[in-house]
Protein backbone atom coordinates (compact mmCIF):
# COMPACT_ATOMS: atom_id res chain seq x y z
CA UNK A 1 0.00 0.00 0.00
CA UNK A 2 1.18 3.30 -0.85
CA UNK A 3 -0.14 6.93 0.21
CA UNK A 4 0.24 10.08 -1.86
CA UNK A 5 -0.61 13.30 -0.45
CA UNK A 6 -1.86 15.80 -3.32
CA UNK A 7 -3.18 18.38 -0.76
CA UNK A 8 -1.89 18.86 2.69
CA UNK A 9 -2.82 22.63 3.41
CA UNK A 10 -5.50 23.29 6.00
CA UNK A 11 -8.39 25.28 5.50
CA UNK A 12 -7.30 27.47 2.21
CA UNK A 13 -5.00 27.22 -0.10
CA UNK A 14 -1.56 28.72 0.37
CA UNK A 15 0.51 29.09 -2.56
CA UNK A 16 4.12 29.71 -2.44
CA UNK A 17 5.07 33.35 -3.42
CA UNK A 18 7.95 34.86 -5.20
CA UNK A 19 9.36 36.28 -2.08
CA UNK A 20 9.53 33.08 -0.15
CA UNK A 21 11.20 31.45 -3.51
CA UNK A 22 13.98 34.03 -3.40
CA UNK A 23 14.61 33.22 0.41
CA UNK A 24 14.90 29.75 -0.41
CA UNK A 25 17.36 30.65 -3.44
CA UNK A 26 19.41 32.72 -1.46
CA UNK A 27 19.58 30.33 1.34
CA UNK A 28 20.65 27.51 -1.40
CA UNK A 29 22.97 29.71 -3.21
CA UNK A 30 24.87 31.28 0.53
CA UNK A 31 25.29 26.81 1.11
CA UNK A 32 26.90 26.71 -2.09
CA UNK A 33 29.62 29.18 -2.05
CA UNK A 34 33.06 27.01 -2.11
CA UNK A 35 31.23 24.17 -3.53
CA UNK A 36 32.51 22.15 -6.17
CA UNK A 37 29.09 21.47 -8.18
CA UNK A 38 30.70 20.40 -11.43
CA UNK A 39 28.05 17.64 -12.84
CA UNK A 40 24.12 17.36 -12.51
CA UNK A 41 24.75 14.58 -9.45
CA UNK A 42 27.27 16.81 -7.46
CA UNK A 43 24.40 19.63 -7.84
CA UNK A 44 21.51 16.55 -6.91
CA UNK A 45 23.60 15.28 -3.57
CA UNK A 46 24.12 19.11 -2.68
CA UNK A 47 20.34 19.75 -2.68
CA UNK A 48 19.76 16.49 -1.22
CA UNK A 49 21.35 17.95 1.94
CA UNK A 50 19.82 21.46 1.77
CA UNK A 51 17.16 21.71 4.68
CA UNK A 52 13.65 20.70 3.38
CA UNK A 53 12.75 24.18 3.55
CA UNK A 54 15.44 25.31 1.28
CA UNK A 55 15.14 22.24 -1.30
CA UNK A 56 11.19 21.96 -1.31
CA UNK A 57 8.03 23.70 -0.26
CA UNK A 58 5.45 21.91 2.04
CA UNK A 59 2.70 22.73 -0.19
CA UNK A 60 0.06 25.14 -1.00
CA UNK A 61 -3.10 22.63 -1.87
CA UNK A 62 -5.76 21.86 0.67
CA UNK A 63 -6.56 17.86 1.89
CA UNK A 64 -6.47 15.34 -1.38
CA UNK A 65 -4.92 11.79 -0.54
CA UNK A 66 -5.00 8.81 -2.59
CA UNK A 67 -4.34 5.36 -1.42
CA UNK A 68 -2.56 3.40 -3.95
CA UNK A 69 -2.86 -0.30 -3.62
CA UNK A 70 -1.22 -3.34 -6.42
CA UNK A 71 -5.11 -3.98 -7.67
CA UNK A 72 -5.00 -0.44 -9.16
CA UNK A 73 -8.23 0.87 -7.61
CA UNK A 74 -8.41 4.42 -7.21
CA UNK A 75 -9.17 5.83 -3.86
CA UNK A 76 -9.44 9.09 -2.23
CA UNK A 77 -9.70 11.29 1.12
CA UNK A 78 -11.50 14.44 0.25
CA UNK A 79 -11.34 16.40 -2.56
CA UNK A 80 -9.84 19.83 -1.75
CA UNK A 81 -7.69 21.71 -4.13
CA UNK A 82 -5.41 18.86 -4.68
CA UNK A 83 -7.56 16.64 -6.70
CA UNK A 84 -7.45 19.04 -9.94
CA UNK A 85 -3.88 17.67 -9.87
CA UNK A 86 -4.84 14.17 -9.25
CA UNK A 87 -7.43 14.48 -11.85
CA UNK A 88 -4.87 15.94 -14.43
CA UNK A 89 -2.69 12.76 -13.49
CA UNK A 90 -5.49 10.41 -14.09
CA UNK A 91 -6.48 12.15 -17.43
CA UNK A 92 -2.58 11.95 -18.03
CA UNK A 93 -2.46 8.25 -17.57
CA UNK A 94 -5.89 6.57 -18.54
CA UNK A 95 -7.18 9.66 -21.34
CA UNK A 96 -10.31 10.09 -22.42
CA UNK A 97 -10.99 6.55 -23.78
CA UNK A 98 -10.77 4.39 -20.88
CA UNK A 99 -13.46 4.24 -17.88
CA UNK A 100 -12.18 4.17 -14.46
CA UNK A 101 -14.14 4.27 -10.77
CA UNK A 102 -12.66 6.65 -8.39
CA UNK A 103 -13.97 6.04 -5.07
CA UNK A 104 -13.73 9.31 -2.49
CA UNK A 105 -14.06 9.45 1.06
CA UNK A 106 -15.28 12.58 2.45
CA UNK A 107 -14.32 13.96 6.04
CA UNK A 108 -16.40 16.42 5.60
CA UNK A 109 -18.19 18.93 3.05
CA UNK A 110 -16.26 22.17 4.43
CA UNK A 111 -15.52 24.17 1.42
CA UNK A 112 -11.56 23.59 1.40
CA UNK A 113 -12.50 19.46 1.42
CA UNK A 114 -14.62 20.20 -1.67
CA UNK A 115 -13.18 22.88 -3.54
CA UNK A 116 -10.95 20.90 -5.80
CA UNK A 117 -14.50 18.79 -7.33
CA UNK A 118 -15.42 21.37 -9.57
CA UNK A 119 -11.73 21.30 -11.13
CA UNK A 120 -11.62 17.35 -11.32
CA UNK A 121 -11.10 16.19 -14.78
CA UNK A 122 -12.89 12.72 -14.08
CA UNK A 123 -16.15 13.93 -13.33
CA UNK A 124 -16.08 15.52 -16.87
CA UNK A 125 -15.57 12.31 -18.47
CA UNK A 126 -18.21 9.97 -20.00
CA UNK A 127 -18.45 6.81 -18.69
CA UNK A 128 -16.16 7.36 -15.55
CA UNK A 129 -17.76 6.67 -12.32
CA UNK A 130 -17.45 8.61 -9.14
CA UNK A 131 -18.46 6.75 -6.06
CA UNK A 132 -18.46 10.02 -3.19
CA UNK A 133 -18.10 8.29 0.76
CA UNK A 134 -19.34 10.15 3.44
CA UNK A 135 -22.02 10.00 6.84
CA UNK A 136 -23.09 13.41 6.48
CA UNK A 137 -26.91 13.50 5.32
CA UNK A 138 -25.95 16.51 3.17
CA UNK A 139 -22.75 15.98 1.38
CA UNK A 140 -24.60 15.83 -2.46
CA UNK A 141 -26.20 19.60 -1.63
CA UNK A 142 -23.04 20.83 -0.73
CA UNK A 143 -21.53 19.59 -3.94
CA UNK A 144 -24.26 20.59 -5.97
CA UNK A 145 -24.66 24.08 -4.20
CA UNK A 146 -20.86 24.71 -5.45
CA UNK A 147 -21.11 23.84 -8.28
CA UNK A 148 -24.65 26.19 -9.01
CA UNK A 149 -25.19 29.94 -10.01
CA UNK A 150 -23.46 32.14 -9.30
CA UNK A 151 -20.80 30.41 -7.99
CA UNK A 152 -19.45 28.16 -10.90
CA UNK A 153 -20.52 28.03 -14.35
CA UNK A 154 -20.76 24.30 -15.10
CA UNK A 155 -24.04 22.75 -13.00
CA UNK A 156 -23.15 19.65 -11.23
CA UNK A 157 -26.19 17.72 -13.86
CA UNK A 158 -24.72 18.68 -17.01
CA UNK A 159 -21.06 16.48 -15.22
CA UNK A 160 -20.75 13.76 -17.70
CA UNK A 161 -19.17 10.94 -15.25
CA UNK A 162 -21.95 9.09 -13.52
CA UNK A 163 -21.46 10.62 -9.73
CA UNK A 164 -23.18 8.61 -6.77
CA UNK A 165 -23.38 9.46 -3.28
CA UNK A 166 -22.69 6.62 -0.83
CA UNK A 167 -24.25 6.59 2.86
CA UNK A 168 -21.90 5.38 5.40
CA UNK A 169 -22.39 4.83 9.11
CA UNK A 170 -20.40 5.65 11.73
CA UNK A 171 -18.69 3.19 14.17
CA UNK A 172 -20.03 0.50 10.76
CA UNK A 173 -17.26 -1.39 8.94
CA UNK A 174 -17.87 -1.40 5.45
CA UNK A 175 -15.99 -3.71 2.50
CA UNK A 176 -15.38 -0.97 -0.25
CA UNK A 177 -12.99 -1.37 -3.10
CA UNK A 178 -11.27 -4.16 -1.06
CA UNK A 179 -10.82 -2.20 1.67
CA UNK A 180 -11.91 -2.53 5.30
CA UNK A 181 -13.58 1.09 5.60
CA UNK A 182 -14.38 2.32 9.38
CA UNK A 183 -15.82 5.63 9.46
CA UNK A 184 -15.65 7.46 12.89
CA UNK A 185 -17.40 10.77 14.59
CA UNK A 186 -15.03 13.34 15.48
CA UNK A 187 -15.20 16.84 16.93
CA UNK A 188 -15.53 19.67 14.59
CA UNK A 189 -18.28 22.62 13.41
CA UNK A 190 -21.08 20.31 11.65
CA UNK A 191 -18.96 17.44 11.95
CA UNK A 192 -16.70 15.63 10.09
CA UNK A 193 -15.39 11.80 10.39
CA UNK A 194 -12.27 10.21 10.59
CA UNK A 195 -11.51 7.09 8.01
CA UNK A 196 -9.83 3.51 8.96
CA UNK A 197 -8.73 1.76 5.92
CA UNK A 198 -7.62 -2.20 6.04
CA UNK A 199 -6.57 -3.71 3.19
CA UNK A 200 -3.55 -6.93 3.05
CA UNK A 201 -2.40 -6.45 6.83
CA UNK A 202 -1.89 -2.67 6.30
CA UNK A 203 -3.76 -0.27 8.05
CA UNK A 204 -4.05 3.34 7.19
CA UNK A 205 -5.84 6.07 9.48
CA UNK A 206 -6.96 9.40 7.69
CA UNK A 207 -8.01 11.78 10.98
CA UNK A 208 -8.41 14.93 9.45
CA UNK A 209 -10.05 18.19 10.90
CA UNK A 210 -10.60 16.48 14.30
CA UNK A 211 -10.50 18.36 17.32
CA UNK A 212 -9.73 16.35 20.50
CA UNK A 213 -10.71 16.76 24.54
CA UNK A 214 -8.12 14.15 26.50
CA UNK A 215 -9.52 15.58 29.48
CA UNK A 216 -12.33 13.03 28.38
CA UNK A 217 -10.60 9.89 28.97
CA UNK A 218 -13.72 7.68 27.16
CA UNK A 219 -13.17 9.86 24.17
CA UNK A 220 -9.10 9.48 24.16
CA UNK A 221 -9.57 5.32 24.53
CA UNK A 222 -11.87 5.18 21.55
CA UNK A 223 -9.28 7.62 19.35
CA UNK A 224 -6.53 5.67 20.83
CA UNK A 225 -8.56 2.28 19.77
CA UNK A 226 -9.34 3.54 16.13
CA UNK A 227 -5.64 4.92 15.30
CA UNK A 228 -5.16 1.10 17.09
CA UNK A 229 -1.31 -0.85 15.31
CA UNK A 230 -1.61 1.59 12.17
CA UNK A 231 1.08 1.87 9.93
CA UNK A 232 0.41 5.42 9.37
CA UNK A 233 -2.03 7.81 10.91
CA UNK A 234 -2.85 11.28 8.83
CA UNK A 235 -3.48 13.47 11.66
CA UNK A 236 -5.01 17.55 11.88
CA UNK A 237 -2.22 18.97 13.56
CA UNK A 238 -2.86 22.21 12.69
CA UNK A 239 -2.43 24.55 15.99
CA UNK A 240 -0.06 24.32 18.79
CA UNK A 241 -1.26 23.14 21.74
CA UNK A 242 -1.03 26.31 23.61
CA UNK A 243 -3.51 27.85 20.96
CA UNK A 244 -5.91 24.72 20.86
CA UNK A 245 -6.59 24.83 24.10
CA UNK A 246 -7.11 28.60 24.35
CA UNK A 247 -7.82 31.18 21.72
CA UNK A 248 -8.70 28.14 18.98
CA UNK A 249 -10.64 25.90 21.35
CA UNK A 250 -13.59 25.16 19.59
CA UNK A 251 -12.51 25.83 16.11
CA UNK A 252 -12.25 22.18 15.21
CA UNK A 253 -8.54 20.79 15.20
CA UNK A 254 -5.70 19.86 17.02
CA UNK A 255 -2.13 19.82 17.52
CA UNK A 256 1.35 17.67 17.42
CA UNK A 257 0.83 16.89 21.01
CA UNK A 258 -2.19 15.38 20.68
CA UNK A 259 -1.25 13.51 17.74
CA UNK A 260 2.08 12.23 19.08
CA UNK A 261 0.26 11.75 22.31
CA UNK A 262 -2.90 9.63 20.50
CA UNK A 263 -0.57 7.55 18.29
CA UNK A 264 1.82 6.05 21.17
CA UNK A 265 -1.47 5.13 23.54
CA UNK A 266 -2.41 3.52 19.83
CA UNK A 267 0.95 1.93 19.19
CA UNK A 268 1.04 3.49 16.19
CA UNK A 269 3.62 2.95 13.76
CA UNK A 270 3.69 6.39 12.10
CA UNK A 271 2.61 9.98 12.83
CA UNK A 272 1.72 11.91 9.82
CA UNK A 273 1.56 15.95 10.13
CA UNK A 274 -1.30 17.01 8.20
CA UNK A 275 -4.02 20.18 7.62
CA UNK A 276 -1.37 22.94 7.65
CA UNK A 277 -1.79 26.28 8.99
CA UNK A 278 -2.03 28.54 5.87
CA UNK A 279 0.19 31.35 7.47
CA UNK A 280 2.44 28.91 8.59
CA UNK A 281 5.92 29.28 5.61
CA UNK A 282 8.11 26.06 5.21
CA UNK A 283 10.55 26.74 8.19
CA UNK A 284 7.87 26.88 10.43
CA UNK A 285 6.44 24.03 9.40
CA UNK A 286 9.92 22.39 9.39
CA UNK A 287 10.27 23.51 12.97
CA UNK A 288 6.93 21.60 14.04
CA UNK A 289 8.40 19.01 12.27
CA UNK A 290 11.50 18.94 14.04
CA UNK A 291 9.70 19.36 17.53
CA UNK A 292 6.91 16.71 17.26
CA UNK A 293 10.25 14.30 16.88
CA UNK A 294 12.13 15.19 19.88
CA UNK A 295 8.39 15.44 21.71
CA UNK A 296 8.39 11.35 20.72
CA UNK A 297 11.90 10.89 21.26
CA UNK A 298 11.48 12.37 25.14
CA UNK A 299 8.25 10.93 25.96
CA UNK A 300 8.56 7.21 24.53
CA UNK A 301 7.67 4.23 26.47
CA UNK A 302 7.81 1.47 23.53
CA UNK A 303 8.81 0.96 20.02
CA UNK A 304 9.23 4.23 18.00
CA UNK A 305 6.78 6.63 16.22
CA UNK A 306 7.65 7.90 13.15
CA UNK A 307 7.04 11.43 12.64
CA UNK A 308 6.65 12.90 8.98
CA UNK A 309 4.87 16.00 7.79
CA UNK A 310 2.75 15.87 5.01
CA UNK A 311 4.16 17.64 1.75
CA UNK A 312 2.15 18.11 -1.41
CA UNK A 313 3.67 15.55 -3.79
CA UNK A 314 4.90 13.01 -0.51
CA UNK A 315 4.46 9.56 -1.37
CA UNK A 316 4.94 6.69 1.94
CA UNK A 317 5.34 2.93 1.68
CA UNK A 318 3.64 1.26 4.13
CA UNK B 1 0.07 12.50 41.14
CA UNK B 2 0.35 14.40 44.58
CA UNK B 3 -0.20 18.00 45.47
CA UNK B 4 1.07 19.60 48.25
CA UNK B 5 0.65 23.47 49.78
CA UNK B 6 3.06 25.97 51.71
CA UNK B 7 2.70 29.65 51.96
CA UNK B 8 5.54 31.57 51.42
CA UNK B 9 5.44 35.29 51.72
CA UNK B 10 2.20 36.08 49.81
CA UNK B 11 2.48 33.67 47.32
CA UNK B 12 1.20 29.84 47.55
CA UNK B 13 3.94 27.30 45.99
CA UNK B 14 2.17 24.21 44.80
CA UNK B 15 4.37 21.27 44.24
CA UNK B 16 3.12 19.07 42.00
CA UNK B 17 4.77 15.49 42.04
CA UNK B 18 4.44 12.43 39.60
CA UNK B 19 2.56 12.45 36.23
CA UNK B 20 -0.15 14.42 35.04
CA UNK B 21 -1.80 12.96 31.74
CA UNK B 22 -5.45 11.99 30.83
CA UNK B 23 -5.81 9.49 33.82
CA UNK B 24 -5.72 12.26 36.53
CA UNK B 25 -5.69 15.64 34.95
CA UNK B 26 -9.23 16.50 36.59
CA UNK B 27 -8.43 14.97 39.72
CA UNK B 28 -5.37 17.89 39.36
CA UNK B 29 -7.87 20.29 38.56
CA UNK B 30 -9.69 19.83 41.24
CA UNK B 31 -6.87 20.11 43.69
CA UNK B 32 -6.46 23.22 42.16
CA UNK B 33 -10.04 24.62 41.99
CA UNK B 34 -9.68 26.00 45.51
CA UNK B 35 -6.27 27.59 45.34
CA UNK B 36 -7.15 28.83 42.18
CA UNK B 37 -10.26 31.20 43.78
CA UNK B 38 -8.06 33.26 46.06
CA UNK B 39 -5.45 33.79 43.14
CA UNK B 40 -6.75 37.78 42.86
CA UNK B 41 -5.39 41.00 42.73
CA UNK B 42 -5.83 41.43 46.13
CA UNK B 43 -4.85 37.43 47.17
CA UNK B 44 -2.53 35.01 46.95
CA UNK B 45 -0.28 34.47 44.30
CA UNK B 46 0.44 30.72 42.61
CA UNK B 47 3.90 29.66 42.36
CA UNK B 48 3.45 26.11 41.11
CA UNK B 49 6.91 24.04 41.90
CA UNK B 50 7.56 21.34 39.41
CA UNK B 51 10.45 19.90 40.92
CA UNK B 52 8.58 16.73 41.46
CA UNK B 53 6.32 16.44 37.79
CA UNK B 54 7.72 14.04 35.92
CA UNK B 55 5.63 13.95 33.11
CA UNK B 56 2.72 16.27 31.73
CA UNK B 57 0.35 15.49 28.86
CA UNK B 58 -1.72 17.18 26.70
CA UNK B 59 -4.38 17.02 29.32
CA UNK B 60 -2.61 18.34 31.92
CA UNK B 61 -1.33 21.02 29.96
CA UNK B 62 -5.07 22.19 29.45
CA UNK B 63 -5.18 22.58 33.16
CA UNK B 64 -2.29 24.92 33.50
CA UNK B 65 -4.39 27.19 31.00
CA UNK B 66 -7.57 26.98 32.77
CA UNK B 67 -5.28 27.97 35.82
CA UNK B 68 -3.39 30.74 33.66
CA UNK B 69 -6.74 32.08 32.27
CA UNK B 70 -8.53 32.25 35.25
CA UNK B 71 -5.99 33.70 37.14
CA UNK B 72 -5.82 36.60 34.91
CA UNK B 73 -9.22 37.43 34.60
CA UNK B 74 -8.93 37.52 37.98
CA UNK B 75 -6.08 39.56 38.32
CA UNK B 76 -3.87 37.34 40.04
CA UNK B 77 -0.17 36.16 39.21
CA UNK B 78 0.57 32.66 39.05
CA UNK B 79 4.30 31.29 37.38
CA UNK B 80 5.60 27.74 37.14
CA UNK B 81 9.29 26.94 38.93
CA UNK B 82 11.92 24.41 39.39
CA UNK B 83 10.64 22.44 36.03
CA UNK B 84 12.86 19.49 35.09
CA UNK B 85 14.16 19.47 32.15
CA UNK B 86 11.77 17.19 29.84
CA UNK B 87 8.86 18.68 31.18
CA UNK B 88 10.51 21.87 30.30
CA UNK B 89 10.65 20.86 26.53
CA UNK B 90 6.80 19.64 26.88
CA UNK B 91 6.20 23.24 27.75
CA UNK B 92 8.31 24.27 24.74
CA UNK B 93 7.17 22.49 22.41
CA UNK B 94 3.38 22.96 22.86
CA UNK B 95 4.29 26.73 23.11
CA UNK B 96 3.16 26.61 26.45
CA UNK B 97 6.40 28.79 27.58
CA UNK B 98 4.51 31.65 25.87
CA UNK B 99 1.46 31.44 28.24
CA UNK B 100 3.57 31.15 31.78
CA UNK B 101 6.27 32.83 33.43
CA UNK B 102 9.00 30.11 34.17
CA UNK B 103 11.38 30.96 37.18
CA UNK B 104 14.52 28.41 37.57
CA UNK B 105 13.90 28.34 41.58
CA UNK B 106 10.85 28.91 43.65
CA UNK B 107 12.48 31.87 45.52
CA UNK B 108 12.87 33.46 42.23
CA UNK B 109 9.17 33.34 41.47
CA UNK B 110 8.02 33.98 45.18
CA UNK B 111 10.19 36.94 44.78
CA UNK B 112 9.53 38.16 41.19
CA UNK B 113 5.55 37.79 41.95
CA UNK B 114 5.93 39.56 45.13
CA UNK B 115 7.29 42.44 43.23
CA UNK B 116 4.57 42.50 40.42
CA UNK B 117 1.89 42.71 43.34
CA UNK B 118 3.62 45.58 44.80
CA UNK B 119 3.97 47.38 41.37
CA UNK B 120 0.60 46.56 41.03
CA UNK B 121 -0.24 48.30 44.08
CA UNK B 122 -2.10 45.01 45.67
Amino acid sequence: MQIRFWGTRGSLPAPLTTDAIRVKLAAALTAAQNMKLETPAAIDDFIAQLPFSVSGTFGGDSSCVEIIDSEGTHVLCDLGSGARRYGTEMLRRYGPKQPQTYHVFMSHPHWDHIMGFPFFTPAFIPGNRILIHGCHDGLEAAFRRQHGAPSFPVDFNQLPASIEFVQLQPGVSADIAGYKVTPLLQRHAGDSYGYRFEKNGKCVVYSTDSEHRTENSAETEAFAAFFRNADLVIFDAMYSLADAVSVKEDWGHSSNIIGVELCQLAGAKRLCLFHHEPVFGDVQLEDILRQTRRLEEITRDGAPLEIISAWDGLVIDL
Amino acid sequence: MEVGVERRENAKVIAVKGRIDHLNASVFHEQLIPHLQHCRSDGDSIVLDLTGLDYISSAGLRIFMIAAKQARAQGGRIAVAQMQALVQEIFEISHFHLVYEIFTTTDEAVAALGRQAETAGA
